[in-house]
């Protein structure tokens, strides 16, 4: 999968869930990947190294990162 | 069954509380006060002879053939303009009556010509049965007389003809166009002896008039004076089968009126609940697709999209299908494969195309084309509401104060809902308008916007968060509702985000382009001013913010009080026919059938003991997902059915590549579209008209599909996915899409009551149907919502990365028009060309202007992802800095501009915001010539040397 592009709608995810304050906006993000995304999606945002994440995103990918291994 | 008329009870229904007790002719009779003597004399079966009244528009007591007498009473009323009055004594029928009857008839029948035998409307003509009727044998008054026999034809409209020399000036036309489609183009001109039906302006004829070509003045006519012309062509009908169109999700029901296997007309059916005996050009008149030189027959297969197609029987396009898609299954694992479901097929197959992607292939890529129009509505109404639909019936419009349309355009899109949106409207309703463009509905006979907010594209969620402000800053929030019906620490949290000063009016004013004193007036009319409604179309979903819009729809309502109950709500104006079911049946790639995610372990062994498999418990990919898996050679083979994504998709170049770089495209349509370019194997389908089973329209109201005529291919669509679903090994013996309609009401709970024998009985259903609800659900979330209380989403807005500036200056953003349908598949095979041949930019005199464009000019629109070119129309419809288009012709390929810049939620593609720049052009583009070659080369059918 393109890994520009799945960085760029995980941050975007995270981006619109921003409002919900930080905790809330991480696990809301993690769990909007874990229900929408196809498992290789997941696996290769969690095999990247999350560069050009933002924070919300990037913390949201470190806890999806357990359920997917 | 041999052909009749749908009854006709002269004059509208009434509903009261009060019944009204009398005699007609012996007969004792009770109706609800306000009805017409005319209409209780047909409600006990009786007849009154009449001409101008019909039971779809209002009594006019013009013809004066319906006198009756009542006793006490002087004179002999007009029973169609006639209320009926406890204790009233009626009689129908005396020598008095049928005298005065036979005199009106010989008048009418003077200026008349008397070609019955060779008249298209022989034996089904209202003026021959009245003349049967009074028994007139005679005309004493002659033909010689002064008449308008000699009156031209008006032939200007594809689909009727305008015989006045067969008028007798009921009216009826002119008043079906006032009160049925609320359009208002036709009118009688002159007066006395020269009053003649005239559409539009002296020197216009049908076409050039403002006529829409609803028809409702065809089915109202009396007479042949207008009359299809498919009725001259082919002869009366000799029987009539109800069904449910095939265009648009307002689903309208019509009597297919057949001669064999023969359709000769569409009327629509006035028992329909959807549609009450109305429709529009799409659905009454542009059926000939059906039947069109272009509709493939056979099956065709081939290696390579480079050769040309090979036409072969069904069992071995079936067996080569199943060989590739076992293979790639083998070699590259489930997940290499997945399915398009259509919403423009049924409820059944929508279910199998699922079912076989899930039990079948063995994995969830499925997906349908709502991922690119109402996707957001179903994460949206999810989250706030608890389920995915509308939250009203249509009917409910009647009960509204205040109607709040955004992001939509029902009078092109929804055409058969607007007209009663307007009728209502003109009945002292107020309507805000929240769209970039200035739609019909802002402005049109006898309807008028209170408010139009002309916001910036893109800015719906300020523009909705702002109204939020004004609620909830000036006290006008429903503080009782919100209390009982919703979270309370959710409403909390939002409101006082949408409180903060950064979201009122003024602060926003710079980034929505709409004056702050409008929005705040809007914002205090739609919250204070009685019942109010939100119709929402793509024009809220196909942003980059789509769900966010749909979610700051749903807090408006609630945050008001404005659910529950007639005259309110959340409604979204479905695009195809059948996306509520497409949505309802499983289509999306994380959830089963009834909105249900597939990571739930009860709700997937329910379906794993039903269909005797293992299913992935993870979600699947999404169109867009698919293409992009497919670069990347994780996704290589596609089945689907009733989809044009090639056309319909964004970033065409982007849905080609992906289309390309697949082993296996299989296209299950009528004709060879877009997408079939880049298919191999072509499975030939079938029309609405020759299969069985269920459409769900806007309103969630499921209604019957019924076969009028076999298939031309052979088999109808669910046939045909079984025979596929077989020839990989499953083992599907279902005999008629009844079955999986049972299949869907076992596994699905909002459909546990529904069933084709319930159908059939009832005419339709709302779901849920279920034991709390036996008979459906016209109006949700009444005592609470689905998910329990409604919840407050914040909804920031986040401006889309979609940037105009010195490259791109233009924003475009695309839509639809009245006459086509989608991608154009069906109506561009058909006479409704005659209104759009071609795809028209629309650009502001501004900026037409400033490029030195005038209306006609070939331009040159350009965007960052590609180009296309096309004709300019400058018009002030649209705002200076803003373009529009419609995507109907793969000519153009609007979609070849369009980014793949999408909702962050759903991946709905932003259609509606397309930073571009228009300039002067020539003709066509070089890409457009490259594209048109290889598509007449890709569509080349090989003929099989002679043995």
């Amino acid at each position: 999968m393109d890994l520009a592009q799945l960085t760029y709608m995980a941050n975007q995810i995270a981006r619109n869930l921003a409002a919900q304050g930080e905790a809330a906006a991480i696990e809301a993000t993690r769990q909007h990947l874990a229900d929408y995304w196809d498992p290789r999606m997941k696996a290769a945002i969690i095999a990247a190294d999350g560069a050009g994440l933002d924070p919300i995103a990037r913390a949201a990918v470190e806890r999806l990162r357990p359920a997917a291994e | 069954m041999g052909y009749e008329r749908q009854p006709d009870f002269g004059t509208p229904q009434v509903h009261s509380d009060t019944q009204v007790a009398l005699t007609i002719d012996g007969r004792a009779v009770i109706v609800p006060a306000g009805t017409s003597v005319m209409r209780a004399a047909a409600e006990c079966g009786g007849s009154i002879p009449s001409l101008c009244a019909t039971d779809n528009v209002a009594a006019f007591g013009s013809c004066r053939l319906c006198l009756v007498e009542i006793e006490g009473r002087r004179g002999t009323p007009a029973s169609c303009t006639t209320p009926v009055e406890p204790g009233m004594v009626v009689h129908t029928q005396s020598e008095r009556l049928a005298r005065l009857r036979k005199g009106v008839m010989e008048l009418y029948i003077s200026d008349h010509p008397l070609d019955c035998l060779t008249c298209s409307a022989n034996n089904d003509c209202e003026l021959q049965d009245a003349a049967a009727e009074v028994g007139l044998r005679d005309v004493r008054y002659g033909y010689a007389g002064d008449n308008h026999l000699g009156l031209p034809v008006d032939s200007s409209n594809p689909y009727f003809d305008f015989d006045p020399s067969k008028c007798i000036v009921c009216s009826r036309c002119v008043r079906a166009c006032d009160e049925v489609q609320g359009t208002l183009a036709l009118t009688i001109d002159g007066r006395g002896f020269a009053s003649t039906v005239s559409a539009g302006q002296s020197g216009d004829d049908f076409l050039s008039s403002e006529c829409v070509s609803c028809g409702a003045c065809v089915q109202a006519c009396p007479t042949a004076t207008l009359q299809e012309k498919a009725v001259k062509q082919i002869g009366k009908p000799e029987r009539a089968v109800i069904t449910t169109c095939a265009y648009c999700g307002v689903g309208c029901t019509f009597r297919a009126e057949m001669r064999g296997e023969q359709l000769v007309r569409m009327v629509p059916w006035k028992d329909g609940k959807a549609n009450r005996g109305h429709s529009c050009v799409k659905g009454r008149f542009a059926w000939g697709y059906a039947n069109h030189k272009d509709r493939i027959l056979s099956p065709m297969i081939r290696e390579s999209i480079e050769e040309p197609w090979r036409e072969v029987r069904w069992d071995e396009a079936l067996a080569y299908t199943a060989s590739k898609l076992n293979r790639i299954k083998t070699d590259h694992g489930a997940r290499a494969l997945g399915g398009i479901t259509s919403s423009r097929c049924t409820n059944e197959e929508t279910y199998l195309v699922q079912k076989l992607v899930r039990a079948g292939f063995g994995s969830n890529n499925v997906d349908t084309c709502a991922r690119v129009c109402h996707s957001p509505t179903g994460y949206g109404l999810s989250k706030t509401y608890g389920t995915s639909a509308g939250t009203q019936d249509f009917d409910s419009v009647e009960a509204a104060d205040v109607v709040l349309v955004i992001g939509a355009n029902p009078t092109d899109a929804h055409p058969v809902f607007a007209s009663r949106m307007k009728r209502h409207l003109r009945q002292g309703a107020k309507l805000i308008v929240i769209d970039p463009r200035r739609i019909d509905l802002v402005r049109s006979p006898h309807v008028e916007a209170a408010h139009h907010l002309a916001l910036r594209p893109g800015t719906n969620v300020a523009v909705l968060t702002a109204m939020a402000h004004v609620v909830v800053s000036e006290g006008l929030a429903d503080e009782a509702f919100i209390a009982q019906r919703c979270e309370a620490d959710d409403y909390r949290h939002w409101a006082d985000f949408v409180a903060q000063q950064r979201h009122s009016p003024e602060a926003l004013e710079p980034v929505t382009g709409v004056p702050a004193a409008e929005l705040r007036a809007a914002a205090r009319l739609y919250a204070t001013g009685g019942n109010a409604a939100i119709y929402y179309g793509l024009g809220v979903t196909e942003h980059s913010q789509g769900s966010s819009t749909v979610m700051a729809i749903a807090n408006l309502a609630m945050a008001t009080g404005n659910i529950g109950r007639a005259g309110v709500g959340v409604n979204p104006l479905r695009g195809q026919n059948n996306v509520q079911g497409s949505c309802d049946m499983g289509s999306f790639p994380h959830e089963l059938p009834g909105y249900r995610h597939i990571a739930g372990a009860a709700v997937r062994e329910q379906f794993e003991a039903d269909w005797q498999v293992t299913l992935d418990p993870e979600p699947g990919l999404r169109i867009p997902n698919m293409l992009d898996a497919a670069l990347d050679g994780s996704f290589r083979a596609l089945y689907i059915q009733g989809e044009d994504i090639l056309q319909s998709d964004p970033n065409t170049h982007h849905v080609a590549a992906g289309l390309k770089a697949m082993e296996l495209v299989i296209v299950h349509d009528l004709f060879l579209n877009e997408t079939a370019d880049y298919a191999h194997v072509f499975l030939p389908g079938s029309t609405f008209l020759e299969k069985d089973g269920t459409f769900t329209n806007a309103e969630r109201r499921v209604q019957l599909v019924r076969k009028v005529m076999e298939p031309a291919n052979g088999m109808a669509d669910w046939e045909v996915t079984q025979a596929l679903a077989n020839a990989i090994g499953l083992d599907w013996r279902y005999t008629h899409p009844s079955e999986i309609m049972d299949e869907i009401a076992r596994l699905t709970p909002t459909f546990a009551g529904v069933s084709f024998a319930r159908l059939e009985a009832e005419g339709s259903l709302q779901w849920p149907v279920t034991e709390a609800a036996p008979d459906g659900t016209p109006i949700m979330h009444v005592d609470n919502f689905v998910r329990g209380k409604g919840r407050f989403m914040v909804t920031d807005y986040v401006p889309t990365d979609e940037k105009t500036g010195p490259r791109y200056p233009l924003l475009l953003t695309t839509g639809r028009i009245l006459s086509q349908y989608n991608v154009g598949a069906q109506t561009r095979r058909t006479d409704n060309v005659v209104w759009h041949e071609e795809d028209l930019l629309e650009i502001h005199p501004a900026d037409a202007e400033n490029r030195g464009i005038k209306s006609g000019d070939w331009v040159r629109l350009a965007s960052r992802t590609g180009e296309t070119t096309l004709r300019a129309e400058v018009t002030d419809r649209v705002a200076p800095g803003v373009v529009y288009t419609t995507f109907h012709h793969p000519a153009t390929q609007a979609n070849v501009v369009t980014t793949d810049y999408s909702d962050w939620a759903t991946n709905c593609p932003e259609y509606k915001v397309t930073a571009v720049q228009v300039l002067p052009s020539n003709g066509p583009s070089e890409w457009q010539e490259s594209y048109a070659s290889w598509s007449a080369r890709s569509r080349r059918i090989a003929t099989e040397p002679a043995e």
